[in-house]
């Protein structure tokens, strides 16, 4: 069997007295829209920041596309193909949409030790991110200030500027969190989309969209994964039925 | 020869640690830069000067300037700073340095120009032997004395009493704090006038040892800063360490290393530190 | 744009009109905002443009300065700056000097930059305000060079066939580094480096996240930021043929923040404007009153609480991010 893109290996993050995340073990195949579900203090956050960079595991490895990637820093995660949207919308909110995702481009186009050209008037950036504002919607917004957009506007962007990253892993922190349901809608639709494309780990609330976009899906409880399987797996397994008791409903 | 630069070095650097002690507070609660604290210290000095010239007294002069300092103190968060907290730490440098101005001079235009001195009661002038043939200044002595108590007072405060539990929760998580329904603006400002009594006690010890004069505050402003810098913003505790290692870095300094030397070993051991540890030895969590 | 022609106007004809009133006071007022000008627009790069608020500024600009005087004592007294390993005389000519000091700056700007680039916030602050105080003390140490009381330069650095001690000539120098400066700031904010750069400012985790190594864009900034400071600190001790320990005082670092600030952070010519509302401020409540900082503290105070957008944003119209 050919390596997982992205493995996990017995991950452990300590917090104080607080174990975060507990010898949790995933791995992720090429192609595959991978979602991570749990209960409220699962700890996916925590995992999230731990995939992306952001903070560094107490033990454990982690693997991304044939190297150990456990001791790199975020940006050097970015440039290795691992793309993360925000939980709550983390845009450059002076710049415009197209701003945002032309900045992304040049992130991945070499250095940006580059002092004299214009990089507004740089078709080589701007382009390719009007191109992909177009893919997700958001062609007509192109030129205002991202913090003037709306709610799910920035969702959209926020994946915008990760699709522009040239990633081989999409990784999307509940990228429907807050939305009302027509937003959510266009997004579920949007990700049926990109899922032919992409790999992708969703770390998501919304069961629904969950089970009506994930090829697999592990179950995190108290930092453990508990399932991890089919959507048809899940739904019948009974110690999720246990963990998500009076949560949620399957 | 080496205990008394050790002595120096630690009376130096308890001042220091009562100039860092409130301000290390009021940056690790209310996330402000004030860069006026230094002229607090001054206006303590200039305060106790004054009060002695009238009452003859140097006790009492101390007992009136430290709660006046305090006075000012709060004055000054009630009708500037308070407008401060939440906004950019730019706002915050350049609203204080504008203080810093106002404050020297209008102490230059009522105080004039010309350093006032202050002289010691008769019990603190002499000298302490500290064993046959080693004699110490006993003012010096009384202020690592008043420095030690202090930070035992404010230890207890904040280990022991409701008011350091707030603090504590206040710089780790001040929506918590706001939550418990406690009135977030009358701690702010109780514990900046703390802060401000702080620097003026250091400011009214510092008299009889320097000259009192306009300016005086803004080089021990920066020494505040660097310790805060080095213990840690918001830590007490890293403020009492990092005091003492500057006191004594800095006055050892003075007799080993050479002049243009001297000046920068403080300075040395904060890049040192922060090279090290970005956060300072005792990073105040949250 | 009518706007930027008249300012143009004022700076190239000004100083004319002063020399032919026999007014060569107000040729040195011009010289002076030019050259704090300068050393504002470098601030506005990293403070404006970067969002980092280094509260050490004076610092490099007193090095180019100080570079460029002891330079220039060593020609005139003839003694080398060096002896060992190496003879290495001094220089009064502006060709060698000036990129040593602007070196000098840049270098110190990169070992202050890799220190205090590791934290951010109040920590920045209190941190470039440390170092900057460090080299303020390291030049009243140095007695060899006048201690506290400065060094008094013998005359102005040679610059080929220019005669830098013609007021005039030596003010339309200045002013042309400026201009220069303040295009190539123009052009670099605009460039993919000042897209980086401006990114930082707005929201450096984003930065990261997309793959940006932020801190290395972040001190390169700071490094460039110090050798433009560095040469406004050669233009400074020519200008003034003296440099002392007051060029490299934390106050003075805070008047560069307040220029950048009072003309519109961001806009690089707000600083312009800035160093001169400062300078004349300065100059008219100074004439007023010995006690003008008693003024002009809660002016100060007034600006930053009611009126941020600065006097470029008030000209303007809107701030300009380039």
């Amino acid at each position: 069997m050919a390596e997982p893109l992205l493995a996990t290996d017995r991950l452990v993050k300590r917090f104080g007295g607080v174990t975060a995340t507990d010898r949790l073990s995933l791995s992720v195949v090429e192609g595959e829209l991978h979602a991570i579900i749990g209960p409220n203090g699962a700890g996916k956050t925590t995992l999230v920041a731990q995939l992306a960079g952001e903070i560094a595991p107490s033990s454990g490895r982690i693997r991304f596309a044939g190297a150990d990637i456990t001791a790199l820093a975020m940006p050097a995660r970015s440039q290795r193909g691992l793309a993360r949207s925000f939980q709550i919308a983390s845009l450059c909110r002076e710049f415009t949409a197209l701003d945002n995702v032309a900045l992304a481009v040049q992130a991945h186009s070499g250095h940006s030790f580059r002092f004299w050209r214009a990089a507004r008037r740089d078709e080589a950036l701007r382009g390719p991110a009007r191109a992909i504002l177009a893919e997700i919607g958001l062609a007509g917004r192109a030129d205002v200030p991202a913090g003037l957009l709306a709610h799910g506007e920035q969702r959209q962007l926020e994946l915008a500027i990760a699709l522009a990253t040239k990633p081989r892993l999409l990784l999307l922190d509940e990228p429907m969190a807050g939305m009302g349901q027509a937003d959510s809608a266009i997004m579920i639709d949007l990700l049926h989309v990109l899922k032919r494309r992409h790999t992708i780990v969703l770390v998501e609330h919304d069961m629904d969209a969950v089970f009506a976009l994930a090829d697999r899906i592990s179950v995190l409880v108290y930092g453990r994964c508990i399932a991890s399987g089919t959507p048809a797996e899940i739904r019948v397994d009974a110690a999720v039925r246990e963990a998500y008791l009076g949560e949620e409903t399957l | 020869m080496l205990v008394e630069q050790g002595l120096n070095g630690l009376q130096l650097g308890i001042m220091l640690f009562l100039m860092a002690a409130g301000l290390t507070l009021v940056l690790g609660i209310m996330n402000v830069v004030n860069l006026a604290h230094g002229s607090l210290y001054m206006l303590g000095a200039y305060f106790a000067a004054s009060l002695q010239q009238w009452t003859g007294s140097f006790v009492l002069a101390v007992a009136i300037a430290v709660p006046a300092t305090a006075a000012i103190g709060i004055v000054i968060e009630m009708a500037t700073l308070r407008t401060l907290y939440g906004r950019d730490h730019l706002d915050q440098v350049l609203c204080t340095f504008g203080l810093i101005l106002f404050l020297n001079e209008m102490t230059r235009i009522l105080w004039g120009a010309v350093p006032l001195r202050m002289t010691l009661p008769a019990t603190l002038a002499g000298t302490v032997a500290l064993w046959p043939g080693i004699a110490y200044p006993a003012f010096r002595l009384a202020i690592i004395a008043t420095g030690i108590l202090v930070a035992l007072l404010l230890y207890l405060i904040i280990a022991r009493t409701r008011l350091g539990m707030l603090i504590h929760a206040g710089a780790s998580d001040r929506m918590m704090v706001g939550a418990l329904g406690i009135d977030i603006k009358s701690l702010f400002t109780l514990v900046f006038g703390l802060g401000a009594a702080l620097a003026g006690l250091a400011g009214t010890m510092a008299g009889p040892l320097l000259a009192v004069q306009v300016g005086m505050g803004d080089g021990i402003l920066i020494l505040t800063l660097v310790v805060i810098v080095i213990g840690g913003i918001g830590s007490v505790r890293g403020a009492f360490v990092a005091a003492l290692l500057v006191g004594l870095i800095d006055t050892f300094g003075r007799i080993l290393l050479p002049p243009a030397l001297a000046d920068m070993g403080i300075y040395v051991l904060m890049a040192v530190v922060l090279f090290w540890r970005p956060q300072g030895l005792f990073a105040a969590h949250g | 744009m009518a706007l930027l022609a008249c300012g143009l106007a004022v700076l190239v004809l000004g100083p004319l009109v002063a020399q032919s009133l026999g007014e060569p006071f107000y040729i040195r007022l011009f010289t002076r905002i030019a050259v704090m000008a300068i050393a504002a627009v470098s601030l506005d790069l990293i403070l404006g443009y970067g969002g980092m608020v280094s509260f050490g500024h004076a610092a490099f600009v007193g090095i180019g300065a100080y570079v460029t005087a002891i330079l220039a004592y060593h020609a005139a007294a003839g003694e080398p700056l060096l002896a060992w390993p190496m003879v290495i005389p001094g220089t009064d000519n502006a060709v060698i000097a000036w990129p040593l000091a602007v070196a000098a700056a840049a270098l110190a700007a990169l070992v202050i930059g890799l220190v205090s680039l590791r934290t951010t916030g109040i920590a920045f602050i209190m941190i470039t305000l440390a170092f900057a105080q460090m080299l303020y003390f390291f030049v009243i140490a140095l007695q060899k060079y006048g201690g506290e009381d400065g060094l008094q330069m013998a005359g102005r650095s040679r610059l080929g066939g220019l005669d830098l001690d013609g007021r005039l000539t030596f003010y339309y120098l200045v002013l042309a580094v400026l201009i220069a400066v303040i295009v190539c700031c123009r052009r670099l904010v605009g460039s993919r480096f000042g897209m980086v750069l401006q990114g930082c400012r707005q929201n450096e985790r984003r930065l990261r996240a997309i793959g940006f190594a932020t801190e290395r864009y972040r001190l390169a900034a700071f490094v460039m930021s110090g050798a433009i400071a560095g040469l406004a600190g050669v233009l400074l001790a020519n200008g003034q043929n003296y440099v002392s320990p007051a060029d490299l005082a934390w106050t003075r670092s805070g008047e560069y923040i307040v220029m950048v600030v009072f003309g519109g952070m961001g806009t690089l010519i707000g600083p312009l404007l800035g160093a001169a509302a400062y300078l004349v401020l300065e100059l008219l409540l100074g004439s007023a009153t010995t006690h003008w900082q008693a003024i002009f503290g809660p002016v100060l105070i007034v600006i930053v609480l009611f009126a941020k957008r600065g006097l470029y944003g008030a000209l303007v119209g809107r701030a300009d991010d380039g």
